[in-house]
């Protein structure tokens, strides 16, 4: 599929950085030169450790944080220039969406699930497709399979899955070009999961859309994305097409991380071995280096 | 031999302007010293309610319209909000779903875990209390526990909350953990840690969880029974190797399906036709019934009971009637 599924690059991070004081002497290396491409059409998968940097990343490629180093370019523009950002505020905000992570945090507690999810809409002056804001906001509740008696209820009436899925609505609403979506399942049931991600690959399909999918559920990203790329304290250690990457770890770190995959089923899973990572293995010093076509790994850099 | 906690015919109701929401109904369960009862379900069919209902932390309109609550045999339905309080934290504690909503934003994570280790030890020293949140933060996975005790909920990833909120749960060795989706915001291996450190903590301390969750591949890992909910009820309990090897209600067989292990190669998911019904008037007869390809005209007119299939194995599915036609599951074992 990917053949077919046109070079056209929709989304280059190249060398991007962001750190965080922790104390006078200490930083967190959130997102430490980390670069990568989002093709038009593509669902490129984000996972790793908690805390390894993910949701910074997204952040910074969504302008909600100023990056620290190196650059982003959207459809070619450098989002990180402040003066391209202005020039292009309009379409970068409408044309970009996210999901966040905590989403229900993100929702305003005072707003009924309509106005929240037709929000974005208003505030971009937006005339919506489907003749009202309400219809809008129907149509988007169906997509993600709810009821629209929830339409004018309060985020607090809601339970957190449906919390979760008005988040997703709201960002739809928009007809994004590129989604970032940051967890965006994981407080779904399985049933609910299985119909967003559904749904995603009919937007890609069928609407054109790109997404960075970002998601601790691997098995739900092996089956959704056409590549996938691992993080590690801030680095990216590998990038490969999803089922080279599943079907052929090369980094220890990626290794570690798949054989904790939980299997739905107690026998085999209460037996699991897991392997441990070492993080001596870890080099923060090197490159991504191109081992068989479109599969890269963190490899020791020589001049390190 | 008397269980920690029973539940029995529990009904919770909230009373809205646009009528009522019937969230839990009629829920019996039993829950014993030491064992992980995990709670899955369709989002929306009332997990969060019954866990918040048992501790008594819903809003004011919400009413336990029925039901009784027992703790170590004793009826504490009718408790207070006084004699709750003496409760929780040291009998039960609760990891909430949000981890964000559940930390307060103002103050740094230490002073929240060493607020909760107060509670239980109001004497505690200075000295004690700080090594005690080190401990905390440790055992739950937390590195530079020093550094990081000083900063703020907002500088910590999604996973590091999560981790923090145990922490605080941790604090006065409930009897019973209530765990509402604890693992959801965090990566794999940080999952099997936590997942394997509740199950250690269970094991040496006695502490039973009621482990509310989305994710199959925990409950395999840690539950030894397993309840199925929908539109609030339990529609199926048992062992976890009676839910995932012979899995009786329709509803079940759904969600099993719809795991991406079980679509391996395809183009899409399966998915459980239809939507779950809103809980203001909840459909006559079996609540899953319009979504069911099995569905039954019985299923339309008359709820199911309870039937049983083992001593530990209940499903509420006219399937297991007498004189219900025979259907093979689609999951399970025998797909193996
Ligand atoms: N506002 C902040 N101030 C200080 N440190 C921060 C801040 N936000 C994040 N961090 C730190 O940056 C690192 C990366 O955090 P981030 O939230 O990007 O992780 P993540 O990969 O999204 O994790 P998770 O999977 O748990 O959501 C963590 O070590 C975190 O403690
Ligand atoms: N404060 C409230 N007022 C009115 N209705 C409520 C309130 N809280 C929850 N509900 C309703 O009660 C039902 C059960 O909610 P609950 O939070 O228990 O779901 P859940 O099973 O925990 O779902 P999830 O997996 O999405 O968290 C939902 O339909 C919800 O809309
Ligand atoms: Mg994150
Ligand atoms: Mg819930």
């Amino acid at each position: 599929m990917s053949a077919e599924m046109g070079k056209e690059i929709l989304l280059d991070v190249q060398h991007l950085s962001y750190h965080f004081p922790l104390t006078k002497k200490m930083e967190i290396k959130a997102v430490d030169d980390v670069s990568f491409k989002i093709r038009k059409r593509e669902i490129f998968g984000l996972v790793g450790e908690s805390g390894c940097g993910k949701s910074t990343l997204a952040r910074c490629i969504m302008n909600v944080y100023k990056s620290k180093g190196g650059s982003i370019f959207y459809k070619g523009l450098n989002v990180c220039d402040a003066g391209t950002f202005r020039k292009n505020q309009k379409m970068l905000q409408t044309s970009r969406q996210m999901i966040f992570q905590d989403s229900d945090s993100s929702l305003n507690q005072r707003m009924k699930v309509c106005d929240i999810i037709t929000e974005p809409l208003k505030i971009q002056h937006i005339t919506p497709k489907r003749g009202s804001m309400r219809a809008e906001a129907e149509f988007q509740m169906y997509y993600v399979g709810l009821d629209a008696a929830y339409l004018d209820k309060y985020p607090g009436e809601l339970s957190g899955g449906q919390r979760q899925r008005v988040a997703i609505a709201r960002a739809l609403a928009m007809e994004p070009e590129l989604l970032v979506a940051d967890e965006p399942i994981a407080s779904l049931d399985v049933s609910i999961q299985a119909q967003i991600v559904n749904l995603f690959k009919h937007l890609q399909k069928e609407h054109g859309f790109s997404f960075l999918f970002i998601a601790h559920d691997l098995a739900m990203v092996e089956f959704l994305c056409d590549r996938v790329g691992v993080m590690y304290r801030g680095k990216l250690v590998e990038v490969a097409k999803a089922g080279d990457l599943f079907g052929d770890p090369r980094h220890p770190y990626t290794k570690a991380l798949l054989s904790a995959i939980p299997v739905p089923d107690p026998v085999i899973e209460r037996a699991r071995k897991r392997i441990e990572f070492d993080e001596k293995d870890f080099c923060c010093e090197g490159t991504l280096v191109e081992i068989s076509p479109e599969h890269f790994v963190l490899e020791r850099g020589k001049e390190g | 031999m008397s269980s920690l906690l029973e539940i029995q015919n529990l009904s919770i109701s909230f009373h809205t302007p646009r009528g009522e929401i019937e969230a839990v109904r009629n829920i019996s369960f039993s829950l014993s010293e030491g064992e992980v009862l995990a709670v899955v379900g369709e989002s929306g069919c009332g997990k969060s309610v019954m866990c918040k209902g048992i501790m008594k932390l819903l809003p004011a309109c919400a009413q336990i319209k029925s039901g009784r609550i027992l703790v170590n045999g004793k009826d504490i339905t009718g408790y207070g909000e006084r004699e709750m309080c003496n409760l929780r934290g040291s009998f039960f504690s609760m990891i909430f779903q949000n981890p964000m909503t559940a930390l307060n934003p103002t103050m740094p994570v230490g002073r929240q875990i060493g607020e909760a280790v107060k509670q239980k030890q109001p004497g505690i020293s200075k000295k004690a209390l700080q090594e005690r949140v080190l401990e905390l933060m440790q055992l739950v996975g937390i590195d530079s526990p020093k550094e990081r005790m000083k900063l703020y909920p907002h500088h910590f990833s999604g996973g590091m909350r999560q981790r923090s909120v145990m922490a605080i749960a941790l604090a006065g060795n409930p009897r019973i953990l209530f765990a509402d989706e604890p693992t959801t915001a965090l990566d794999v291996t940080i999952q099997a840690q936590i997942l394997d450190l509740l199950r250690e903590v269970q094991q040496k301390l006695g502490t039973a969880t009621i482990f509310v969750t989305h994710d199959m591949g925990a409950v395999a890992r840690v539950a030894d029974r397993v309840a199925v909910m929908y539109a609030g009820k339990i529609v199926e309990i048992g062992t976890a190797e009676e839910i995932f090897y012979d899995p009786r209600h329709p509803y079940t067989w759904g969600l099993m399906q719809s795991l991406p292990a079980f679509s391996r190669g395809k183009e899409t998911l399966h998915t459980i036709p239809g939507m779950p019904p809103t809980l203001i008037h909840p459909p006559k007869g079996d609540a899953f019934a319009c979504r069911n390809e099995y569905a039954l005209a019985i299923d339309y007119e008359e709820e199911p009971p309870m039937f049983p299939v083992t001593d530990t194995h209940y499903a509420a599915t006219w399937l297991l009637d007498a004189r219900a036609p025979k259907v093979t599951a689609p999951v399970g074992r025998g797909r193996k």
